[in-house]
Protein backbone atom coordinates (compact mmCIF):
# COMPACT_ATOMS: atom_id res chain seq x y z
CA UNK A 1 0.00 0.00 0.00
CA UNK A 2 1.15 3.50 -0.46
CA UNK A 3 1.53 6.22 2.13
CA UNK A 4 0.78 9.95 1.44
CA UNK A 5 3.51 12.50 1.83
CA UNK A 6 3.01 15.91 3.51
CA UNK A 7 5.67 18.70 2.42
CA UNK A 8 5.20 21.48 4.56
CA UNK A 9 7.55 25.02 4.02
CA UNK A 10 10.25 23.45 2.43
CA UNK A 11 13.48 25.85 1.59
CA UNK A 12 16.40 24.17 -0.71
CA UNK A 13 19.73 25.21 -0.61
CA UNK A 14 22.97 24.31 -2.21
CA UNK A 15 25.48 25.86 -0.65
CA UNK A 16 24.72 29.83 -0.20
CA UNK A 17 22.29 28.72 -3.56
CA UNK A 18 18.52 28.90 -2.52
CA UNK A 19 17.24 26.59 -5.11
CA UNK A 20 13.55 25.91 -4.19
CA UNK A 21 11.51 28.16 -2.02
CA UNK A 22 8.81 27.66 0.24
CA UNK A 23 7.17 24.53 -0.65
CA UNK A 24 4.02 23.40 0.46
CA UNK A 25 2.22 20.48 -0.82
CA UNK A 26 0.40 16.81 0.05
CA UNK A 27 1.42 13.92 -2.37
CA UNK A 28 -1.62 11.43 -1.72
CA UNK A 29 -1.34 8.00 -1.62
CA UNK A 30 -1.96 5.50 -4.47
CA UNK A 31 -2.04 8.53 -6.63
CA UNK A 32 0.32 10.11 -9.57
CA UNK A 33 1.32 13.36 -8.65
CA UNK A 34 3.75 14.78 -12.00
CA UNK A 35 5.75 17.98 -11.37
CA UNK A 36 6.00 20.15 -14.51
CA UNK A 37 8.12 22.87 -15.26
CA UNK A 38 10.92 24.44 -17.52
CA UNK A 39 14.26 23.55 -16.83
CA UNK A 40 16.59 24.55 -14.48
CA UNK A 41 13.41 25.03 -12.19
CA UNK A 42 14.40 23.02 -9.07
CA UNK A 43 12.15 19.91 -10.10
CA UNK A 44 14.83 17.25 -9.53
CA UNK A 45 16.13 18.92 -6.84
CA UNK A 46 12.18 19.16 -4.64
CA UNK A 47 12.00 15.12 -5.95
CA UNK A 48 15.35 14.41 -4.38
CA UNK A 49 14.56 15.74 -0.79
CA UNK A 50 11.75 13.80 -0.80
CA UNK A 51 13.83 10.70 0.39
CA UNK A 52 16.81 12.64 1.21
CA UNK A 53 18.96 12.04 -1.77
CA UNK A 54 19.45 15.85 -1.80
CA UNK A 55 22.23 15.54 1.19
CA UNK A 56 24.26 13.66 -0.64
CA UNK A 57 25.49 16.59 -2.87
CA UNK A 58 27.92 17.82 -0.98
CA UNK A 59 26.94 21.21 1.01
CA UNK A 60 23.32 20.92 -0.24
CA UNK A 61 20.55 21.17 2.50
CA UNK A 62 17.04 21.91 2.98
CA UNK A 63 15.00 23.33 5.50
CA UNK A 64 10.88 22.24 6.57
CA UNK A 65 9.27 19.74 6.71
CA UNK A 66 8.69 15.88 4.76
CA UNK A 67 5.81 13.73 6.36
CA UNK A 68 5.28 10.24 5.48
CA UNK A 69 2.00 9.28 7.62
CA UNK A 70 2.42 12.05 9.67
CA UNK A 71 6.49 11.13 10.47
CA UNK A 72 9.31 13.70 9.43
CA UNK A 73 11.68 11.88 7.33
CA UNK A 74 13.54 14.86 8.65
CA UNK A 75 13.77 14.48 12.34
CA UNK A 76 15.87 13.55 14.67
CA UNK A 77 15.85 9.92 15.27
CA UNK A 78 14.99 9.07 11.23
CA UNK A 79 17.32 6.43 9.73
CA UNK A 80 18.49 7.50 6.73
CA UNK A 81 18.67 3.71 5.56
CA UNK A 82 14.50 3.46 6.32
CA UNK A 83 13.83 6.54 4.30
CA UNK A 84 15.39 5.66 1.53
CA UNK A 85 13.64 1.94 1.75
CA UNK A 86 10.47 3.26 2.10
CA UNK A 87 11.10 5.60 -0.62
CA UNK A 88 12.32 4.34 -4.09
CA UNK A 89 13.79 6.49 -6.77
CA UNK A 90 14.12 5.87 -10.72
CA UNK A 91 16.66 7.55 -12.07
CA UNK A 92 16.66 9.89 -15.35
CA UNK A 93 19.29 7.70 -16.98
CA UNK A 94 18.68 4.02 -16.74
CA UNK A 95 21.44 2.87 -14.09
CA UNK A 96 21.44 -0.80 -13.33
CA UNK A 97 24.78 -2.11 -11.85
CA UNK A 98 27.33 -3.11 -14.68
CA UNK A 99 28.59 -6.07 -12.48
CA UNK A 100 25.79 -7.56 -11.43
CA UNK A 101 23.06 -10.00 -13.70
CA UNK A 102 19.22 -9.27 -14.31
CA UNK A 103 18.53 -11.37 -11.21
CA UNK A 104 21.44 -9.80 -8.96
CA UNK A 105 20.05 -5.69 -9.95
CA UNK A 106 16.49 -6.80 -8.84
CA UNK A 107 17.72 -8.11 -5.55
CA UNK A 108 20.50 -5.76 -5.40
CA UNK A 109 18.75 -3.35 -2.56
CA UNK A 110 18.60 -6.30 -0.48
CA UNK A 111 21.98 -7.64 -0.51
CA UNK A 112 23.03 -4.30 0.22
CA UNK A 113 21.34 -3.58 2.98
CA UNK A 114 22.96 -7.10 4.46
CA UNK A 115 19.38 -9.24 4.67
CA UNK A 116 19.73 -12.85 3.47
CA UNK A 117 16.83 -14.46 1.52
CA UNK A 118 16.57 -18.12 0.87
CA UNK A 119 16.98 -19.04 -2.64
CA UNK A 120 13.02 -19.64 -2.83
CA UNK A 121 12.21 -16.01 -0.90
CA UNK A 122 15.08 -14.93 -4.03
CA UNK A 123 13.17 -16.35 -6.68
CA UNK A 124 9.41 -14.98 -5.88
CA UNK A 125 10.82 -12.29 -5.75
CA UNK A 126 12.82 -11.39 -8.39
CA UNK A 127 9.54 -12.72 -10.05
CA UNK A 128 7.39 -10.69 -8.57
CA UNK A 129 9.30 -7.26 -9.43
CA UNK A 130 10.34 -8.37 -12.83
CA UNK A 131 6.34 -8.81 -13.11
CA UNK A 132 5.72 -5.80 -11.97
CA UNK A 133 8.02 -3.95 -13.80
CA UNK A 134 6.18 -5.44 -16.72
CA UNK A 135 9.40 -7.02 -17.83
CA UNK A 136 9.14 -10.75 -16.24
CA UNK A 137 8.29 -12.20 -20.17
CA UNK A 138 11.03 -10.63 -21.83
CA UNK A 139 13.85 -12.17 -19.46
CA UNK A 140 12.93 -14.78 -17.79
CA UNK A 141 15.16 -16.76 -19.75
CA UNK A 142 18.09 -14.98 -19.24
CA UNK A 143 18.29 -13.86 -15.38
CA UNK A 144 21.92 -14.24 -15.27
CA UNK A 145 22.91 -12.30 -18.46
CA UNK A 146 24.24 -8.93 -17.68
CA UNK A 147 21.80 -6.05 -16.39
CA UNK A 148 23.40 -3.30 -19.33
CA UNK A 149 22.65 -6.46 -21.71
CA UNK A 150 19.03 -5.29 -22.00
CA UNK A 151 18.10 -2.21 -24.39
CA UNK A 152 17.30 1.26 -23.08
CA UNK A 153 13.33 0.44 -21.90
CA UNK A 154 14.28 -3.19 -20.44
CA UNK A 155 17.23 -1.64 -18.52
CA UNK A 156 14.76 1.44 -17.01
CA UNK A 157 12.14 -1.51 -16.14
CA UNK A 158 15.16 -3.18 -14.40
CA UNK A 159 15.47 0.06 -12.51
CA UNK A 160 11.70 0.19 -11.59
CA UNK A 161 11.74 -3.64 -11.01
CA UNK A 162 15.10 -3.20 -8.50
CA UNK A 163 13.22 -0.10 -6.75
CA UNK A 164 9.90 -2.13 -6.49
CA UNK A 165 11.44 -5.10 -5.09
CA UNK A 166 12.71 -3.02 -2.06
CA UNK A 167 8.53 -3.14 -0.98
CA UNK A 168 8.48 0.90 -0.85
CA UNK A 169 5.27 2.76 -0.17
CA UNK A 170 6.48 5.79 -2.99
CA UNK A 171 8.39 5.39 -5.72
CA UNK A 172 9.86 8.72 -7.15
CA UNK A 173 10.55 9.09 -10.67
CA UNK A 174 12.80 11.95 -12.74
CA UNK A 175 11.92 11.60 -15.98
CA UNK A 176 11.87 8.17 -16.11
CA UNK A 177 10.97 8.27 -20.32
CA UNK A 178 13.14 10.97 -21.07
CA UNK A 179 15.89 8.66 -22.59
CA UNK A 180 13.51 6.41 -24.33
CA UNK A 181 11.61 5.60 -27.50
CA UNK A 182 7.66 6.58 -28.03
CA UNK A 183 7.06 2.73 -27.57
CA UNK A 184 9.22 2.04 -24.20
CA UNK A 185 7.87 5.12 -22.81
CA UNK A 186 4.17 4.07 -23.44
CA UNK A 187 5.20 0.67 -22.10
CA UNK A 188 6.30 3.12 -18.97
CA UNK A 189 3.41 4.58 -18.88
CA UNK A 190 1.25 1.98 -18.64
CA UNK A 191 3.13 0.78 -16.26
CA UNK A 192 3.34 3.15 -14.11
CA UNK A 193 -0.74 3.68 -13.70
CA UNK A 194 -0.54 -0.13 -13.30
CA UNK A 195 2.08 0.41 -10.34
CA UNK A 196 -0.46 3.29 -8.72
CA UNK A 197 -2.01 0.57 -7.01
CA UNK A 198 0.61 -0.70 -4.94
CA UNK A 199 2.64 2.42 -4.49
CA UNK A 200 2.00 6.47 -4.36
CA UNK A 201 3.86 7.59 -7.63
CA UNK A 202 5.57 11.40 -8.15
CA UNK A 203 7.10 11.93 -11.37
CA UNK A 204 9.13 14.55 -12.88
CA UNK A 205 8.32 15.16 -16.58
CA UNK A 206 9.56 17.00 -19.17
CA UNK A 207 6.41 16.60 -21.22
CA UNK A 208 3.04 17.89 -20.59
CA UNK A 209 1.30 15.52 -22.53
CA UNK A 210 2.62 12.46 -20.50
CA UNK A 211 1.73 14.20 -17.41
CA UNK A 212 -1.93 15.01 -19.14
CA UNK A 213 -2.35 11.35 -19.95
CA UNK A 214 -1.12 9.34 -16.72
CA UNK A 215 -1.46 11.69 -13.69
CA UNK A 216 -3.61 12.75 -11.10
CA UNK A 217 -2.62 15.58 -9.52
CA UNK A 218 0.61 18.06 -11.11
CA UNK A 219 2.55 20.65 -10.02
CA UNK A 220 3.73 23.60 -11.50
CA UNK A 221 6.95 24.70 -10.41
CA UNK A 222 9.08 28.25 -12.04
CA UNK A 223 11.41 30.55 -11.42
CA UNK A 224 11.34 34.17 -11.37
CA UNK A 225 15.05 34.77 -12.83
CA UNK A 226 18.33 33.76 -13.20
CA UNK A 227 19.69 32.73 -9.16
CA UNK A 228 16.54 33.51 -7.55
CA UNK A 229 15.33 30.62 -5.89
CA UNK A 230 12.34 28.74 -7.79
CA UNK A 231 8.41 28.21 -5.89
CA UNK A 232 5.85 25.86 -6.40
CA UNK A 233 3.05 27.73 -8.55
CA UNK A 234 0.19 26.02 -8.66
CA UNK A 235 -0.52 22.53 -7.22
CA UNK A 236 -4.15 20.98 -8.15
CA UNK A 237 -6.30 18.11 -9.86
CA UNK A 238 -4.21 17.57 -13.24
CA UNK A 239 -7.67 17.94 -15.17
CA UNK A 240 -8.24 21.26 -13.47
CA UNK A 241 -4.78 22.43 -13.45
CA UNK A 242 -4.59 21.74 -17.17
CA UNK A 243 -7.84 22.96 -18.11
CA UNK A 244 -8.78 25.58 -15.95
CA UNK A 245 -5.42 27.15 -14.17
CA UNK A 246 -5.70 29.55 -11.36
CA UNK A 247 -2.44 31.33 -12.09
CA UNK A 248 -1.73 33.34 -15.01
CA UNK A 249 1.61 31.99 -15.34
CA UNK A 250 0.97 28.54 -15.33
CA UNK A 251 -1.92 29.03 -17.99
CA UNK A 252 1.03 30.92 -19.93
CA UNK A 253 3.48 27.52 -19.48
CA UNK A 254 0.78 25.20 -20.46
CA UNK A 255 -0.64 27.24 -23.37
CA UNK A 256 3.25 28.27 -24.48
CA UNK A 257 3.63 24.42 -24.74
CA UNK A 258 0.44 23.09 -26.25
CA UNK A 259 -0.49 26.29 -28.30
CA UNK B 1 37.38 33.79 -63.13
CA UNK B 2 35.14 33.40 -59.78
CA UNK B 3 33.62 30.79 -61.22
CA UNK B 4 36.78 28.96 -62.80
CA UNK B 5 37.81 29.66 -58.77
CA UNK B 6 35.01 27.98 -57.63
CA UNK B 7 35.41 24.80 -59.72
CA UNK B 8 38.89 24.20 -59.76
CA UNK B 9 39.38 25.24 -56.06
CA UNK B 10 37.90 22.51 -54.21
CA UNK B 11 39.48 19.58 -56.93
CA UNK B 12 42.78 21.13 -56.08
CA UNK B 13 42.43 21.50 -52.34
CA UNK B 14 41.28 17.42 -52.35
CA UNK B 15 43.93 16.64 -54.25
CA UNK B 16 46.71 18.12 -51.70
CA UNK B 17 44.53 16.91 -49.00
CA UNK B 18 44.68 13.14 -50.33
CA UNK B 19 48.47 14.23 -50.58
CA UNK B 20 48.69 14.98 -46.92
CA UNK B 21 47.00 12.18 -45.63
CA UNK B 22 49.30 9.75 -47.11
CA UNK B 23 51.99 11.86 -46.21
CA UNK B 24 50.86 11.78 -42.75
CA UNK B 25 49.95 7.84 -42.87
CA UNK B 26 53.30 7.27 -43.60
CA UNK B 27 55.01 9.46 -41.04
CA UNK B 28 53.07 7.52 -38.31
CA UNK B 29 53.07 4.30 -39.55
CA UNK B 30 57.60 4.86 -39.79
CA UNK B 31 57.48 6.40 -36.71
CA UNK B 32 55.46 3.51 -34.60
CA UNK B 33 57.98 1.11 -36.27
CA UNK B 34 60.90 3.76 -34.83
CA UNK B 35 59.35 2.95 -31.31
CA UNK B 36 59.37 -0.38 -31.65
CA UNK B 37 62.76 -0.72 -32.64
CA UNK B 38 64.33 -0.85 -29.34
CA UNK B 39 61.42 -3.31 -27.58
CA UNK B 40 62.67 -5.85 -30.65
CA UNK B 41 66.34 -5.13 -30.36
CA UNK B 42 65.74 -5.76 -26.35
CA UNK B 43 64.06 -8.75 -26.78
CA UNK B 44 66.07 -10.47 -29.25
CA UNK B 45 69.21 -9.41 -27.88
CA UNK B 46 68.02 -11.00 -24.41
CA UNK B 47 66.76 -14.21 -25.97
CA UNK B 48 69.69 -15.01 -28.11
CA UNK B 49 72.03 -14.26 -25.03
CA UNK B 50 70.48 -15.88 -22.79
CA UNK B 51 68.82 -19.35 -24.15
CA UNK B 52 72.48 -20.30 -23.69
CA UNK B 53 72.45 -21.01 -20.07
CA UNK B 54 68.23 -20.54 -19.83
CA UNK B 55 67.68 -24.40 -18.97
CA UNK B 56 65.89 -26.26 -16.27
CA UNK B 57 69.10 -26.92 -14.44
CA UNK B 58 69.67 -23.01 -14.30
CA UNK B 59 66.26 -22.31 -12.94
CA UNK B 60 66.25 -25.21 -10.19
CA UNK B 61 70.18 -24.53 -8.71
CA UNK B 62 71.08 -21.59 -6.17
CA UNK B 63 75.16 -20.10 -6.61
CA UNK B 64 76.21 -22.21 -3.50
CA UNK B 65 79.35 -23.61 -4.21
CA UNK B 66 79.83 -21.96 -7.10
CA UNK B 67 83.61 -21.50 -8.38
CA UNK B 68 84.19 -18.98 -10.99
CA UNK B 69 83.72 -20.98 -14.41
CA UNK B 70 83.77 -24.24 -13.19
CA UNK B 71 81.09 -26.78 -12.83
CA UNK B 72 79.13 -27.04 -11.02
CA UNK B 73 78.04 -24.05 -13.51
CA UNK B 74 75.15 -22.76 -10.57
CA UNK B 75 71.62 -21.27 -11.21
CA UNK B 76 69.20 -18.33 -10.56
CA UNK B 77 66.99 -19.81 -7.71
CA UNK B 78 67.58 -17.80 -5.07
CA UNK B 79 67.35 -14.70 -6.86
CA UNK B 80 63.76 -16.10 -8.29
CA UNK B 81 62.70 -16.59 -5.48
CA UNK B 82 64.25 -13.58 -3.69
CA UNK B 83 62.76 -11.36 -6.26
CA UNK B 84 59.04 -12.87 -6.13
CA UNK B 85 59.25 -12.96 -1.94
CA UNK B 86 60.22 -9.17 -1.84
CA UNK B 87 58.14 -7.84 -4.85
CA UNK B 88 54.87 -9.59 -3.43
CA UNK B 89 55.75 -8.26 0.08
CA UNK B 90 56.05 -4.73 -1.56
CA UNK B 91 52.92 -5.36 -3.09
CA UNK B 92 51.42 -6.21 0.26
CA UNK B 93 52.36 -3.32 1.55
CA UNK B 94 51.85 -0.72 -1.25
CA UNK B 95 48.04 -2.08 -2.52
CA UNK B 96 46.39 -1.21 0.58
CA UNK B 97 48.27 2.10 1.81
CA UNK B 98 47.72 3.00 -2.03
CA UNK B 99 43.58 1.69 -2.73
CA UNK B 100 42.97 3.61 0.58
CA UNK B 101 44.63 6.68 -0.31
CA UNK B 102 42.52 6.59 -3.57
CA UNK B 103 39.51 5.59 -1.94
CA UNK B 104 39.98 9.09 0.54
CA UNK B 105 40.86 11.22 -2.31
CA UNK B 106 37.73 9.95 -4.66
CA UNK B 107 35.11 9.49 -2.68
CA UNK B 108 35.95 11.31 1.10
CA UNK B 109 37.71 15.25 0.23
CA UNK B 110 36.15 16.50 -1.82
CA UNK B 111 39.26 18.94 -3.00
CA UNK B 112 40.31 19.77 0.38
CA UNK B 113 43.27 21.62 1.17
CA UNK B 114 44.46 17.86 2.28
CA UNK B 115 43.68 15.89 -0.69
CA UNK B 116 45.70 18.82 -2.27
CA UNK B 117 48.44 18.67 -0.53
CA UNK B 118 48.54 14.60 -0.81
CA UNK B 119 48.35 15.03 -4.30
CA UNK B 120 51.36 17.35 -4.28
CA UNK B 121 53.21 15.05 -2.18
CA UNK B 122 52.55 11.62 -4.44
CA UNK B 123 53.62 13.77 -7.35
CA UNK B 124 57.22 14.80 -5.38
CA UNK B 125 56.71 10.85 -4.19
CA UNK B 126 56.79 9.79 -8.08
CA UNK B 127 60.10 11.57 -8.43
CA UNK B 128 61.85 10.28 -5.75
CA UNK B 129 64.92 8.53 -7.17
CA UNK B 130 65.14 4.77 -7.14
CA UNK B 131 68.64 4.97 -5.29
CA UNK B 132 67.15 7.52 -2.61
CA UNK B 133 64.59 5.00 -1.96
CA UNK B 134 67.06 2.17 -1.13
CA UNK B 135 69.48 4.35 0.83
CA UNK B 136 65.95 5.83 2.84
CA UNK B 137 64.73 2.21 3.49
CA UNK B 138 68.26 0.91 4.84
CA UNK B 139 68.40 3.89 6.89
CA UNK B 140 65.83 3.88 8.57
CA UNK B 141 65.55 0.57 9.50
CA UNK B 142 69.17 0.73 10.68
CA UNK B 143 68.54 3.36 12.73
CA UNK B 144 66.05 1.24 14.56
CA UNK B 145 67.59 -2.25 14.22
CA UNK B 146 71.18 -0.97 14.49
CA UNK B 147 73.64 -0.68 11.37
CA UNK B 148 73.91 -2.91 8.49
CA UNK B 149 70.60 -4.04 8.50
CA UNK B 150 69.86 -5.66 5.07
CA UNK B 151 67.23 -7.74 4.23
CA UNK B 152 64.32 -8.85 1.98
CA UNK B 153 61.84 -6.87 4.20
CA UNK B 154 63.98 -3.40 3.26
CA UNK B 155 64.10 -4.03 -0.16
CA UNK B 156 60.28 -4.97 -0.02
CA UNK B 157 60.10 -1.80 1.90
CA UNK B 158 62.19 0.38 -0.36
CA UNK B 159 60.66 -0.79 -3.19
CA UNK B 160 56.97 0.20 -2.04
CA UNK B 161 57.87 3.61 -1.55
CA UNK B 162 58.48 3.62 -5.74
CA UNK B 163 55.33 1.62 -6.18
CA UNK B 164 52.84 3.61 -3.54
CA UNK B 165 52.62 6.89 -5.61
CA UNK B 166 52.01 4.27 -9.09
CA UNK B 167 49.39 2.55 -7.32
CA UNK B 168 47.44 5.64 -5.95
CA UNK B 169 47.52 7.43 -9.14
CA UNK B 170 46.23 4.56 -11.02
CA UNK B 171 43.18 3.56 -8.46
CA UNK B 172 42.28 7.03 -8.79
CA UNK B 173 41.73 6.85 -12.15
CA UNK B 174 40.23 3.09 -11.92
CA UNK B 175 37.96 4.79 -9.17
CA UNK B 176 36.73 8.24 -11.03
CA UNK B 177 35.49 6.79 -14.08
CA UNK B 178 32.77 4.75 -12.05
CA UNK B 179 29.73 6.41 -13.11
CA UNK B 180 28.23 8.70 -10.28
CA UNK B 181 24.89 7.63 -11.17
CA UNK B 182 25.56 3.95 -10.11
CA UNK B 183 26.43 5.54 -6.77
CA UNK B 184 23.39 7.33 -6.73
CA UNK B 185 21.24 4.38 -7.16
CA UNK B 186 22.86 2.13 -4.36
CA UNK B 187 22.15 5.40 -2.08
CA UNK B 188 18.62 5.26 -3.66
CA UNK B 189 18.67 1.52 -2.59
CA UNK B 190 19.46 2.49 1.47
CA UNK B 191 22.97 1.29 1.07
CA UNK B 192 25.29 3.35 3.41
CA UNK B 193 27.84 5.05 2.24
CA UNK B 194 30.57 2.56 3.08
CA UNK B 195 28.77 -0.69 1.56
CA UNK B 196 28.17 1.23 -1.84
CA UNK B 197 32.11 1.83 -1.93
CA UNK B 198 33.17 -1.79 -1.52
CA UNK B 199 29.70 -3.76 -3.54
CA UNK B 200 29.70 -1.14 -5.96
CA UNK B 201 32.47 1.35 -6.61
CA UNK B 202 35.14 -1.13 -6.01
CA UNK B 203 33.62 -4.25 -7.71
CA UNK B 204 33.00 -1.78 -11.10
CA UNK B 205 36.40 -0.70 -10.83
CA UNK B 206 38.58 -3.91 -9.49
CA UNK B 207 39.26 -5.07 -12.87
CA UNK B 208 41.07 -1.79 -13.77
CA UNK B 209 42.77 -2.10 -10.29
CA UNK B 210 43.77 -5.11 -10.57
CA UNK B 211 45.45 -4.38 -14.11
CA UNK B 212 47.14 -0.82 -12.68
CA UNK B 213 48.67 -3.04 -9.49
CA UNK B 214 50.23 -5.75 -12.09
CA UNK B 215 51.38 -2.89 -14.57
CA UNK B 216 52.70 -1.24 -11.06
CA UNK B 217 54.68 -4.25 -10.13
CA UNK B 218 56.19 -4.75 -13.19
CA UNK B 219 57.78 -1.19 -12.99
CA UNK B 220 59.23 -2.00 -9.77
CA UNK B 221 60.41 -5.85 -10.39
CA UNK B 222 63.39 -5.01 -12.01
CA UNK B 223 64.28 -1.69 -10.30
CA UNK B 224 68.24 -2.83 -9.36
CA UNK B 225 69.74 0.11 -7.13
CA UNK B 226 67.38 -0.09 -4.41
CA UNK B 227 67.58 -3.63 -3.84
CA UNK B 228 71.29 -3.66 -4.27
CA UNK B 229 71.44 -1.19 -1.34
CA UNK B 230 68.56 -2.64 0.75
CA UNK B 231 68.64 -6.22 0.56
CA UNK B 232 71.87 -7.26 -0.92
CA UNK B 233 72.68 -10.98 -2.32
CA UNK B 234 73.80 -14.16 -1.15
CA UNK B 235 75.07 -17.57 -3.03
CA UNK B 236 72.32 -19.53 -0.92
CA UNK B 237 68.60 -19.23 -1.51
CA UNK B 238 67.45 -17.59 1.88
CA UNK B 239 63.63 -17.38 2.15
CA UNK B 240 63.57 -15.54 5.28
CA UNK B 241 62.67 -12.09 4.72
CA UNK B 242 63.76 -10.68 8.06
CA UNK B 243 66.80 -12.68 8.62
CA UNK B 244 69.94 -11.76 6.16
CA UNK B 245 70.66 -10.61 2.33
CA UNK B 246 68.25 -11.61 0.29
CA UNK B 247 69.29 -12.03 -3.85
CA UNK B 248 66.66 -10.87 -6.43
CA UNK B 249 67.14 -11.27 -9.95
CA UNK B 250 68.29 -7.59 -11.18
CA UNK B 251 70.89 -7.78 -8.24
CA UNK B 252 71.60 -11.14 -9.52
CA UNK B 253 71.97 -10.03 -13.11
CA UNK B 254 74.50 -6.87 -12.06
CA UNK B 255 76.67 -8.91 -9.74
CA UNK B 256 77.10 -11.47 -12.62
CA UNK B 257 78.25 -8.73 -14.73
CA UNK B 258 80.35 -6.75 -12.50
CA UNK B 259 82.49 -9.93 -12.01
CA UNK B 260 83.81 -9.89 -15.51
CA UNK B 261 85.05 -13.14 -17.09
CA UNK B 262 86.52 -15.95 -15.06
CA UNK B 263 89.85 -17.55 -15.36
CA UNK B 264 90.56 -21.16 -16.62
CA UNK B 265 93.30 -23.33 -16.95
CA UNK B 266 93.72 -25.14 -19.88
CA UNK B 267 93.26 -28.28 -17.91
CA UNK B 268 89.71 -27.38 -16.74
CA UNK B 269 89.07 -26.13 -20.29
CA UNK B 270 89.48 -29.97 -21.35
CA UNK B 271 87.46 -31.51 -18.50
CA UNK B 272 84.23 -33.13 -18.65
CA UNK B 273 82.46 -30.58 -17.42
CA UNK B 274 84.42 -27.96 -19.11
CA UNK B 275 85.39 -24.34 -16.96
CA UNK B 276 83.83 -21.76 -19.17
CA UNK B 277 85.06 -18.47 -18.86
CA UNK B 278 82.41 -16.05 -20.12
CA UNK B 279 80.26 -18.13 -17.72
CA UNK B 280 79.05 -15.31 -15.72
CA UNK B 281 77.79 -13.00 -18.73
CA UNK B 282 76.09 -16.28 -19.53
CA UNK B 283 74.10 -16.30 -16.71
CA UNK B 284 73.67 -12.52 -16.35
CA UNK B 285 71.95 -12.53 -19.70
CA UNK B 286 69.91 -16.00 -18.92
CA UNK B 287 68.97 -14.12 -15.74
CA UNK B 288 67.63 -11.36 -17.69
CA UNK B 289 65.86 -13.79 -19.96
CA UNK B 290 64.00 -14.85 -16.66
CA UNK B 291 63.17 -11.11 -15.39
CA UNK B 292 61.42 -10.03 -19.07
CA UNK B 293 59.74 -13.19 -19.46
CA UNK B 294 58.00 -12.45 -15.38
CA UNK B 295 57.05 -8.86 -16.64
CA UNK B 296 55.81 -9.79 -19.91
CA UNK B 297 53.73 -12.39 -17.59
CA UNK B 298 52.39 -9.81 -15.63
CA UNK B 299 52.00 -7.02 -18.22
CA UNK B 300 49.89 -10.04 -20.26
CA UNK B 301 48.19 -10.72 -17.01
CA UNK B 302 46.81 -7.22 -16.41
CA UNK B 303 45.65 -6.33 -19.98
CA UNK B 304 43.61 -10.02 -20.24
CA UNK B 305 42.13 -8.62 -16.85
CA UNK B 306 41.57 -5.60 -17.64
CA UNK B 307 40.10 -6.58 -21.43
CA UNK B 308 38.05 -9.97 -20.09
CA UNK B 309 36.77 -8.42 -16.86
CA UNK B 310 36.02 -4.45 -17.50
CA UNK B 311 32.76 -3.65 -17.24
CA UNK B 312 32.05 -2.28 -21.03
CA UNK B 313 33.20 -5.89 -22.15
CA UNK B 314 30.31 -7.66 -20.42
N1 LIG C 1 24.73 19.97 -7.62
C1 LIG C 1 24.29 21.24 -7.72
N2 LIG C 1 24.99 22.24 -7.18
C2 LIG C 1 24.56 23.52 -7.27
N3 LIG C 1 23.45 23.89 -7.91
C3 LIG C 1 22.69 22.94 -8.48
C4 LIG C 1 23.08 21.56 -8.43
N4 LIG C 1 22.17 20.83 -9.09
C5 LIG C 1 21.25 21.72 -9.54
N5 LIG C 1 21.56 22.99 -9.18
C6 LIG C 1 20.78 24.21 -9.47
O1 LIG C 1 19.51 24.08 -8.91
C7 LIG C 1 18.52 24.58 -9.80
C8 LIG C 1 17.48 23.50 -10.04
O2 LIG C 1 18.06 22.43 -10.75
P1 LIG C 1 17.28 21.09 -11.07
O3 LIG C 1 18.25 20.12 -11.60
O4 LIG C 1 16.51 20.70 -9.88
O5 LIG C 1 16.30 21.58 -12.22
P2 LIG C 1 15.23 20.72 -13.02
O6 LIG C 1 13.93 21.39 -12.87
O7 LIG C 1 15.30 19.29 -12.65
O8 LIG C 1 15.73 20.93 -14.50
P3 LIG C 1 15.66 19.90 -15.72
O9 LIG C 1 14.26 19.92 -16.17
O10 LIG C 1 16.56 20.51 -16.73
O11 LIG C 1 16.12 18.57 -15.23
C9 LIG C 1 19.24 25.02 -11.04
O12 LIG C 1 19.39 26.42 -10.99
C10 LIG C 1 20.57 24.36 -10.96
O13 LIG C 1 21.56 25.17 -11.53
MG1 LIG D 1 15.93 17.45 -13.65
Amino acid sequence: MGQGLEVINENIYYGAFHAVENVTMSIHKNAITALIGPSGCGKSTFLRTLNRMHEVTPKAYCTGEVLLDGVNLYGKDINLVDVRRQIGMVFQKANPFPTMSIRDNVLAGIRLNHKRLSKTEADDLVEWALQGANLWNEVRDKLSSPGIALSGGQQQRLCIARAVAMHPSVLLMDEPTSALDPISTLAIEDLITELKKEFTIVIVTHNMQQAARCSDYTGFFNVQGNGKPSHLVEFNQTEQLFSNPLQRETDDYISGHFG
Amino acid sequence: MQRNGLITSPIRSLRSRQYHDHAMTILIYSTACLALLPLIAILWSTISHGSTRFDWYFLTHNMKGVVGGLYPYGGVLNAILGTLLITITATLISVPIGLFTAIYMVEYAHGGVISTMISFLVDVMSGIPSIVAGLFAYALFSFFFGPGCINGFVGAVALSILMIPTVIRSCEQMLDIVPRDLREASYALGATKSRTIINIVLRSSLPGIVSGVLLAIARVIGETAPLLIASGSVSFTNLNLFNGRMSSLPVYVYNQYAEGMAVCSASARAAVHPCIPGIRMERAWAAALVLILIVLFLNLIGRFISHRFSVSHL
